[in-house]
């Protein structure tokens, strides 16, 4: 069934047990919707230099919305902002493919959990709920390092 | 197959929509419930727009070969068709817009361009409710936000009704216009008119209707009504995209002021100023939507031989049933009135705490086609806590078999996400 495809094991348990949610202390925060169905996300960003010491957020909306934002934190928390951009890219990239991207070992290494989004990307309505927490750490990350992080990273 | 007093033969309208016929998703059997989005479209209005185009097609009002006075004829018809399907005195109240958003924008900016007695400014006030659609909420706050008036509201009860309690706070002498879902979209309320209307006629404000949901569904009699500008749109009404409808009071459309120019609209025009045509043209700037008209007029002819009030006996029939049936799936709870008493088709539910996306989408997977999200009437899902809901609604060629579908459908969604 090709609803598996998008609501993969993964999703599902992200979905039921997110990671890092609620709202912590943050350098910049950011409230992003989705004006069409109505989800939405409060985001926090903490940064330690270039480091990300925390992803917190709080938000309300559907599996792929909330297991995306658990996703995120999973993947994000930890890295240098050069590698988690690199993640935030490939996984645009991943969700723009209308499904035609098949994830090959390379993008798995880098995407790891949110490969399994790769199906939702043949959902046109369901790509914006995916990405909507990672524009919204896009967001509160220029916001929290300024132009200046922005410009050098870029 | 269940049986409900006061059906329709579906089994015969049915074969009038051929989309009804469609495959989804590996030859699943499409349940089209989403009505109050938009309705599907009958054999004979389809066939209504391409013999237009086939053997019509000219602009109107503005030649005189033999094309563009027949294209004129079935445009002009076209408004005598509406004129007749909501009673209205003369046809000249009957303007085209391209929906009901445009329709309702078209009477906010009348009111907020007129001179006195109309003139909406900083020292009056504008009504509305906490249950319309963003077409009937946005273009009055862009009016309050420009002439300075004030904006108030009628808020709802737990069983998503109007509270009218605190009507003659609301409705004062300082109300100029006063405009009100008939029929709400997201809730299915049907609203009691005659109060709000006489208690507008005793601070002498003028009363608008938004009736998008309640044209395709039941009788419209403007007159029964006692408002003074009724709007709705052609495509829930099995008629087109691109065609809505307002009708205005004869006085008011003749004092009130033209908001969009071009052509059509004018009676003479030098580079100083220009003279309007008479209602309803000065409301009608360039190039109407012709074939759209057309199509409307083929969709009025349509339903009035199915008859409105039969419309209105098996929608009634149908959403007794779903509120029955759907109260029995666990953890199912319905935003607006419990019964299907002064209650439209459109059934809007929250199921646990599933988001209604996924529902959505679970239920798109068995054929099912429902709405999910905030509806256009985003202030009601804030008024009840919660992020959005899913919404099934019927028409004339919805069956209990549907319903039936939709429940066993729902059923599938708690298993899933279970
Ligand atoms: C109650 C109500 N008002 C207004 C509208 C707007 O109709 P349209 O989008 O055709 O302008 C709708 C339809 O979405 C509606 O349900």
């Amino acid at each position: 069934m090709k609803l598996d495809s998008m609501y993969q094991e993964v999703i599902l348990d992200h979905y039921k047990n997110p990671h890092g949610r609620g709202l912590r202390d943050g350098d910049a925060e950011v409230h992003h919707v989705n004006p069409t169905c109505g989800d939405e996300i409060t985001l926090r960003v903490k940064y330690d230099g270039t480091t990300i010491e925390d992803v917190s957020y709080e938000g309300q909306g559907c599996s792929i919305s909330q297991a995306s934002a658990s996703v995120l934190n999973e993947l994000l928390v930890g890295k240098e902002l050069t590698d988690a951009r690199r993640i935030q890219e490939t996984f645009l990239e991943l969700m723009q493919s209308k499904g035609k991207i098949e994830p090959d070992d390379a993008m798995e290494e880098v995407l790891e959990d949110a490969v399994a989004f790769a199906g939702v990307s043949k959902y046109p309505a369901r790509v914006k709920c995916a990405l909507l927490s990672w524009m919204a750490w896009k967001d509160a990350t220029a916001q929290a390092l300024g132009a200046d992080a922005e410009r050098k990273t870029a | 197959m269940t049986q409900l007093p006061g059906l329709l033969d579906t089994e015969a309208i049915r074969k009038d929509f051929p989309i009804l016929d469609r495959q989804v998703h590996d030859e699943r059997k499409l349940v089209y419930l989403d009505n109050a989005a938009t309705s599907q479209k009958p054999r004979q209005v389809l066939d209504a727009l391409s013999e237009y185009y086939e053997r019509y097609n000219a602009n109107v009002h503005r030649g005189v070969h033999v094309l563009a006075e027949e294209a004129t004829a079935l445009y002009e018809g076209a408004r005598d068709k509406v004129a007749a399907f909501i009673n209205a005195p003369s046809r000249d109240e009957v303007i085209f817009t391209k929906n009901a958003s445009e329709s309702l924008n078209l009477v906010a900016n009348m009111l907020g361009w007129a001179d006195e007695p109309y003139r909406v400014d900083s020292e009056t006030e504008i009504v509305i409710t906490e249950m319309e659609h963003h077409s009937n909420i946005v273009p009055w706050q862009l009016l309050a936000q420009r002439t300075g008036a004030k904006l108030k509201w009628f808020g709802l009860t737990d069983d998503g009704r109007l509270d009218l309690s605190n009507i003659d706070q609301i409705i004062t002498e300082k109300t100029k216009i006063v405009s009100f879902v008939l029929v709400s979209n997201i809730l299915g309320t049907v609203n009691p008119v005659e109060a709000i209307v006489r208690r507008a006629q005793e601070v002498g404000a003028l009363v608008c209707v938004d009736a998008s949901q309640a044209a395709p569904h039941m009788p419209l009699d403007v007159q029964a009504l006692q408002a003074d500008f009724v709007a709705f749109t052609g495509h829930k009404m099995c008629g087109p995209t691109g065609i809505g409808v307002l009708w205005g009071r004869q006085e008011l459309l003749e004092d009130l002021p033209p908001f969009l120019g071009g052509g059509e609209m004018i009676e003479t025009v030098s580079m100083h100023s220009s003279t309007y045509a008479p209602a309803p043209h000065k409301f009608e700037a360039g190039t109407p939507p012709i074939a759209q008209a057309v199509g409307l007029g083929a969709a009025i002819d349509y339903l009035n031989s199915i008859g409105m009030d039969k419309v209105l006996a098996h929608e009634h029939a149908l959403t007794e049933y779903a509120v029955k049936r759907l109260t029995e799936v666990p953890d199912l709870r319905i935003i607006g009135p419990a019964t299907a008493e002064d209650r439209g088709a459109a059934i809007s539910f929250t199921l646990g705490d599933i988001h209604p996306h996924d529902v959505g989408q679970v239920l798109d997977e068995q054929g099912i086609a429902v709405r999910v999200g905030h509806h256009c009437a985003r202030p009601v899902c804030l008024r009840y806590g919660i992020p959005a809901t899913t919404r099934a609604s019927f028409y004339l060629y919805s069956t209990p078999a549907e319903i039936d579908a939709l429940v066993d459908g729902l059923e599938h969604v708690r298993n899933f996400f279970g």
